[in-house]
């Protein structure tokens, strides 16, 4: 059965944006129940196309999936010009006080954190590769995690990155993997201050693939080559004998694939969840008021996004470490996935949508449209067989809420 | 986005179209936003197809539209019969169907119709049956509307059979067609301000 949760938590920084499925079906309900309420049986009304006529115009005016890939809008101007949508000239106090926001932040907050990113970054890359020297295996281990956790903790603050840890007695452990929603590459650098975990990942150029291959030498992460990526079975056969192996850290995924705003949870990819080992979920929220810490890799490029950062006031967020979870009996990666996210987004107060993040870039496949025309017509015509649920794609897709069947007297 | 502020006056038009429409002010900002989204080109204009594909142009950035079933009637709508641009003030009216309508409005007789008027919203609905504009949903209209609607769910009889009963049901001059007085009758005593209205601003 195909659902859409779209839940709402109260939040006092987040406000809701989509409407909760039970007042869908209420709609749906009371669209059917005015004039059908003699009959026994359900039947196509003229009246039906006013349901559709309205989603589809409502998707003119906003539809969800662009707007988990914009920044968040925010109630009041936290003195930022990026954060400011709408917001008029009020008065010259609040310009002036913006004013010397712009001084502190550029003048002062940004070469401190600039230097201390610069010092964290090469630490890292001069003691992973001397620890990465060291003959000893038990001494590399320990070394290499103080050595990741220190450089780890400069990072932090050089980012003045606030962070609440909830639960921690959740922490990931090893031999397991840690799945996490994804809102900005500081989700790592957020996670891994309080941990070790091995990071999964492509090979890139550059300062990022010196940084990954000084990182490699001294504890085992996994990256891939470009090519490498569409091979699947390559990328779970890694990642399975990793996991196989108990002295080795827990693995970071973020199964979104891309980044989304941080309003909502999109769909996570089923790879990591195929493997079947202990999963181990983790809700990041930020909070919007002192820096949008999105990144919108359409509009800005890293070094552009980092410089916003550490030109933002703080990053202020919330880490809830959620209880492991594993795959249970007859139930398949797809939904397994579903239910990770389901928890996640619950925890984070987040939205739980079912679209894939990829439509970031790419459009709608047809076969999404054929859900719809299901869904419509076990409404009229009478739930036929249940049994075809099972070959769905990547994550199903559910617009419409099912209209309430009642059943032919 | 940025600290320019953008303003009404810097629409066209704009104050006209808020008395035609009865939208205000955030709310023409507010369109004129999205216009601007769905505008990729920047050129003023939306397009109805991409010509040598003849794939949905600018409609087509909205996901959700895609998998609507009647997406296509609704996109059509939007522009004039052989029309294949909508400018900003077309786009303003259509939507304008949509408005919630104003419980105490007071009608005298020079009055134009107000665009959010339930037989506007009644037309709009009907528009996405009667897609030849002809002013009756034939059969084969009506077909077309099922089958959209439900795929390959439905056998061909069992598509004939709904459309049917329901072209039984509501023409009432048995001249096989639905007009535009019958498919009023019909919705009666459906609450069409409520479930044709939708809401603007977040």
């Amino acid at each position: 059965r195909m659902e859409m949760g779209a839940k709402e938590k109260n939040q006092q920084l987040y406000k809701p944006y989509s409407k909760p499925p039970s007042s869908w079906q209420q709609e749906i309900q009371d669209l059917r129940g005015s004039a059908s309420c003699l009959r026994s049986e359900p039947e196509f009304e003229m009246a039906d196309i006013f349901y559709f006529c309205r989603r589809g115009v409502e998707s003119i005016m906003d539809d969800e999936v662009t707007k988990c890939f914009s920044a968040q809008e925010l109630e009041s101007w936290n003195l930022l010009t990026r954060s400011n949508y709408n917001f008029r000239h009020i008065s010259l106090r609040l310009t002036v006080l913006w004013g010397l926001g712009v001084l502190i932040r550029y003048g002062v907050l940004l070469p401190l954190r600039v230097t201390l990113a610069v010092t964290g970054i090469s630490l890292l890359l001069v003691l992973t590769t001397l620890v990465g020297l060291l003959p000893n295996r038990e001494l590399k281990f320990f070394l290499s995690e103080k050595v990741h956790l220190m450089c780890y903790r400069i990072c932090v603050r050089a980012l003045t990155a606030i962070i609440t840890y909830h639960n921690r007695e959740n922490k990931p452990k090893n031999g397991g993997i840690c799945v996490a929603n994804h809102t900005t590459p500081i989700d790592v650098i957020i996670l891994a201050n309080d941990g070790c975990y091995s990071m999964v990942g492509q090979v890139h150029g550059g300062l990022m693939g010196m940084i990954q291959r000084a990182m490699v030498r001294s504890s085992p992460h996994i990256w891939f080559e470009r090519s490498e990526v569409k091979d699947r079975h390559l990328v779970a056969k890694r990642l399975g004998d990793h996991v196989a192996d108990k002295t080795k850290q827990p693995i970071l995924i973020f199964p979104e694939g891309t980044c989304i705003n941080n309003t909502s949870v999109m769909m996570f990819k089923k790879g990591s969840f195929e493997i079947g080992c202990t999963v181990y979920p983790v809700a990041i929220k930020y909070d919007p008021r002192f820096g949008d810490a999105f990144w919108n890799s359409s509009k800005f490029g890293m070094v552009n996004y980092l410089l916003r950062m550490m030109s933002s006031w703080a990053i202020v967020c919330s880490v809830w470490y959620l209880p492991p979870m594993n795959r249970e009996e007859g139930e398949d990666a797809v939904q397994f996935a579903n239910r990770v996210k389901a928890a996640i987004a619950a925890q984070g107060g987040l939205v739980d949508l079912i679209w894939d993040g990829g439509l970031k870039r790419a459009k709608v496949k047809d076969a999404f449209k054929e859900e719809q025309q299901k869904l419509y017509s076990k409404v009229l015509v009478g739930e036929q067989d249940q049994g075809d649920q099972s070959t769905n794609a990547n994550g199903s897709v559910c617009l419409f809420q099912p209209f309430v069947y009642r059943p032919k007297s | 986005m940025g600290s320019s502020n953008s303003s009404v006056n810097n629409i066209p038009n704009a104050q006209e179209l808020m008395q035609e429409t009865g939208f205000s002010a955030a709310h023409i900002l507010r369109l004129h936003e999205r216009f601007e989204f769905l505008d990729k080109h920047k050129c003023g204009q939306l397009r109805l197809v991409d010509r040598p594909t003849n794939q949905p142009q600018d409609f087509g950035a909205v996901q959700e539209l895609a998998l609507n079933p009647i997406g296509d009637s609704i996109i059509s709508a939007f522009f004039s019969p052989g029309q294949e641009t909508v400018d900003f003030a077309s786009f303003v009216r259509i939507l304008a169907h949509f408005r919630p309508t104003d419980r105490n409005q007071s009608r005298d007789g020079a009055q134009q119709e107000p665009a959010n008027s339930s037989i506007r919203k009644l037309k709009f609905a009907f528009q996405m049956y009667d897609q030849d504009r002809d002013g009756k949903i034939s059969r084969a209209e009506l077909l077309q509307v099922l089958r959209a609607m439900l795929g390959i769910q439905v056998t061909e009889e069992q598509l004939q059979s709904i459309a049917e009963r329901a072209i039984q049901e509501a023409d009432l001059d048995r001249d096989d067609a639905i007009s535009f007085d019958e498919f009023r009758k019909s919705l009666e005593k459906v609450d069409i301000d409520h479930k044709m209205s939708i809401r603007f601003l977040r």
